[in-house]
């Protein structure tokens, strides 16, 4: 069968498919009455225009990087990890047992550790739902969104009864102690004379992240275990055929994913809010899947699309301060970005296929 | 990046915002939105309120995110606007981090009085003593004996309110028995009208005849079911007797709007400090008007005006659940 080549695949689809959200997009501010180009431009502006647009971009992202590696490194082996969500909220509770009980003495052990605990809590998260696909064949992708529910339910009794200091009314951790406090991109540049916004919550863990892509492209085009992973989640029979045994690589897929996805809490937790707070992944497991489709489960497409919807949340947000688009609309926006890159991918790619073969057959 | 890019930035949003005074007021919603006909919307229609007086603008923004609490208080500060008010407790935290790099700009923040900051004022409202007042009316109105309360989220603010209410139905009746449950222990809570509708049957087959909701959005639910299973309710925060009139006995009112509204008014010069509303100042009370006349007896009002009336002069005290984290009329 024919093929398109490989760049209409990876550039030209999803620039197609971002534009047409971003016409329906401007439709829909026109409908309220407000003028699109002047909101795109907010939104350009206040994401990209200057260190403090950068800084809120760049911390959304790191979020969104960590949870479309998780997304993608399942995928891989043919798993929908639906549990994103879940595995990042396990994942906070665990780096914020690490930060709370431990007494850090710098922070570079404490984001260490910190990454540890996360991505042992969020790694057991996943864990669960991946012995139940391989053992006993419950299908991951009911049990993992199961497993989000019973996440929620978790952090929840834990935060309201375990870990609320006394007379707090917010169901959150008291405050991390100062040593865990994780260097802002602002500490980070001020050393080599760069001016950083000092109020953007971006901070080390976007570096870690960035280590995290090239560690999963590593992993599965440079290892023997990647190897067993894309080659079982291409054909499990021939996988089986050539010596691969299918529970070792689901368990050890979903661990990674589980891993990957509580290790978001290094951000959010630590970096950003340093303490738990009862919604702190506000679904940014989710973004994860549009990142990995969109990304096309490879490192470096998920780096590009979590900077795409690091730009979305941080626009938005711009949108929602300065003009009076309700943030209702702003969600639409953003919901209009995934819908058209994730779940209506084949509405451009089979027009387009059927163009390339028809453009090739006339050269022929 | 460079400082020159960063002053663009700034100077491209100063320009966004220009047109308008420069120290215009700036309203920010907590996470349960704008419209939620309780606790957010009374904070909106002061501001409404101080808009129409005065002929100001104000800058408003309902938050999607936790992350946005921090950067919706810098960037409003950072643009100018004074003063900044917010609405939920659960903004303590991140204006405590952000109020003093911006030592000019004003704050206020509602539902917190134990931040100790010079430029912040907290505006913390004593709900247990309209509570209490509401709880006598439930007392007097209820013909089984038994009246009810339905909390949103279980947390000390909501305790208090349900304390409050459990030691005036005991001044009124001391043999009366009440009936207490939680929506929830998460914000969603606050906005779960289905589950507050079947709290309110679980509590109406248990005896109770008045309920009273301090829910936010859940209590929509609990007026409703109220209404159609016959019995009465009370509702919270704004005036929602207008509900279901006839049904509703009466509102603790909650006079956000009046906390907005003097902050706003007050502007640049807002006093700091640390400000408690209560039955003495107007800032609870219950709600009487052409909705509930009928409900309320010549006898019902006469006891809760002198309730009202000794509260003031602080020759009646009523128990702060907040205080010791303990209520002597109600087990949790």
């Amino acid at each position: 069968m024919e093929k398109m080549p490989k760049w209409a695949d990876v550039v030209l689809i999803p620039l197609i498919s971002l534009l047409l959200a971003a016409a329906i997009s401007a439709l829909v501010i026109l409908a309220i009455g407000e003028d699109p180009v002047a909101a795109v431009k907010l939104m350009v502006d206040g994401a990209l225009g200057s260190t403090y647009g950068w800084g809120y971009t760049l911390y959304y992202a790191t979020n969104f990087l960590f949870t479309g590696l998780a997304v993608s490194v399942a995928f891989h082996a043919r798993m929908f990890n639906i549990g994103g969500e879940g595995q990042a909220m396990l994942g906070g509770l665990g780096a914020a047992l690490v930060c709370l009980y431990i007494p850090w003495p710098h922070w570079s052990m404490a984001l260490a550790g910190g990454a540890i605990g996360a991505a042992i809590f969020g790694a057991a998260w996943a864990a669960i739902p991946a012995y139940l696909q391989a053992k006993r064949g419950s299908h991951i992708v009911i049990t993992t969104i199961m497993f989000n529910f019973i996440a929620a339910a978790v952090l929840n009794y834990v935060l309201v009864n375990v870990l609320r200091p006394a007379g707090s009314m917010d169901p959150a951790t008291a405050r991390f102690p100062d040593a865990v406090h994780l260097p802002t991109l602002h500490e980070l540049l001020a050393p080599l004379g760069i001016e950083f916004s000092k109020a953007a919550p971006a901070n080390v863990s976007f570096l870690v992240a960035l280590a995290a892509c090239v560690f999963v492209w590593l992993l599965i085009w440079r290892t023997k275990l990647g190897y067993e992973i894309r080659a079982y989640g291409k054909s499990e029979q021939g996988a089986l055929y050539a010596g691969i045994s299918p529970f070792k690589i689901t368990m050890i897929a979903m661990l990674l994913s589980g891993a990957l996805a509580g290790m978001m809490a290094i951000n959010n937790v630590m970096g950003e809010a340093e303490r738990l707070v009862l919604n702190s992944t506000e679904g940014a497991g989710f973004i994860g899947i549009a990142v990995a489709l969109m990304g096309r489960s490879h490192p470096f497409g998920v780096f590009l699309a979590a900077i795409l919807f690091g730009f979305l949340y941080q626009g938005g947000a711009e949108l929602a301060l300065w003009t009076k688009i309700p943030r209702e609309m702003i969600v639409v926006i953003q919901a209009l970005v995934i819908l058209f890159t994730g779940a209506l991918d084949n509405m451009v790619r089979m027009p387009l296929e059927k163009i390339f073969i028809a453009f090739r057959k006339g050269k022929a | 990046m460079t400082l020159m890019k960063s002053l663009m930035g700034a100077a491209a949003t100063i320009a966004l915002t220009a047109g308008a005074a420069l120290a215009e007021p700036a309203l920010i919603f907590d996470l349960g939105g704008k419209f939620d006909k309780s606790f957010n919307e009374a904070a909106f229609a002061g501001a409404q309120r101080w808009a129409e007086e005065t002929g100001g603008t104000f800058r408003e923004v309902e938050l999607q995110s936790e992350a946005q609490r921090e950067q919706a208080l810098r960037r409003f500060a950072e643009a100018g606007s004074n003063p900044i008010v917010m609405a939920g407790f659960a903004f303590s935290d991140a204006l405590s981090q952000v109020a003093p790099d911006y030592p000019d700009t004003k704050f206020a923040v509602i539902d917190v009085d134990w931040l100790d900051l010079p430029n912040v004022r907290g505006i913390g409202f004593q709900e247990h003593e309209g509570s209490y007042l509401v709880g006598m009316m439930a007392a007097l109105a209820s013909e089984t004996g038994t009246v009810g309360f339905i909390g949103g989220m279980d947390i000390p603010l909501i305790r208090k309110f349900a304390c409050g209410y459990a030691q005036g139905v005991m001044a009124a009746n001391p043999d009366a028995k009440i009936i207490s449950n939680m929506t929830g222990t998460t914000p969603a809570a606050w906005n779960d009208p289905v589950k507050g509708s079947e709290l309110t049957k679980a509590q109406i087959s248990q005896g109770a005849d008045v309920v009273y909701a301090a829910a936010g959005g859940t209590g929509v639910g609990v007026l409703q079911t109220a209404a159609d299973e016959g019995i009465l309710s009370i509702g919270v925060d704004s005036n929602q007797n207008h509900l279901h009139p006839g049904k509703v006995l009466t509102s603790m009112m909650k006079r956000v709007d009046n906390a907005v509204f003097d902050a706003f008014t007050q502007g640049e010069n807002l006093e700091s400090g640390n400000f408690h509303m209560g039955v003495a100042n107007g800032g609870v009370g219950y709600a009487l008007d052409e909705h509930n006349a009928a409900l309320v007896s010549v006898e019902m009002k006469a006891a809760v005006d002198a309730a009202s009336a000794k509260i003031a002069s602080g020759e009646l005290v009523v128990h702060n659940y907040m205080s010791d984290d303990s209520c002597p009329a109600l087990k949790f």
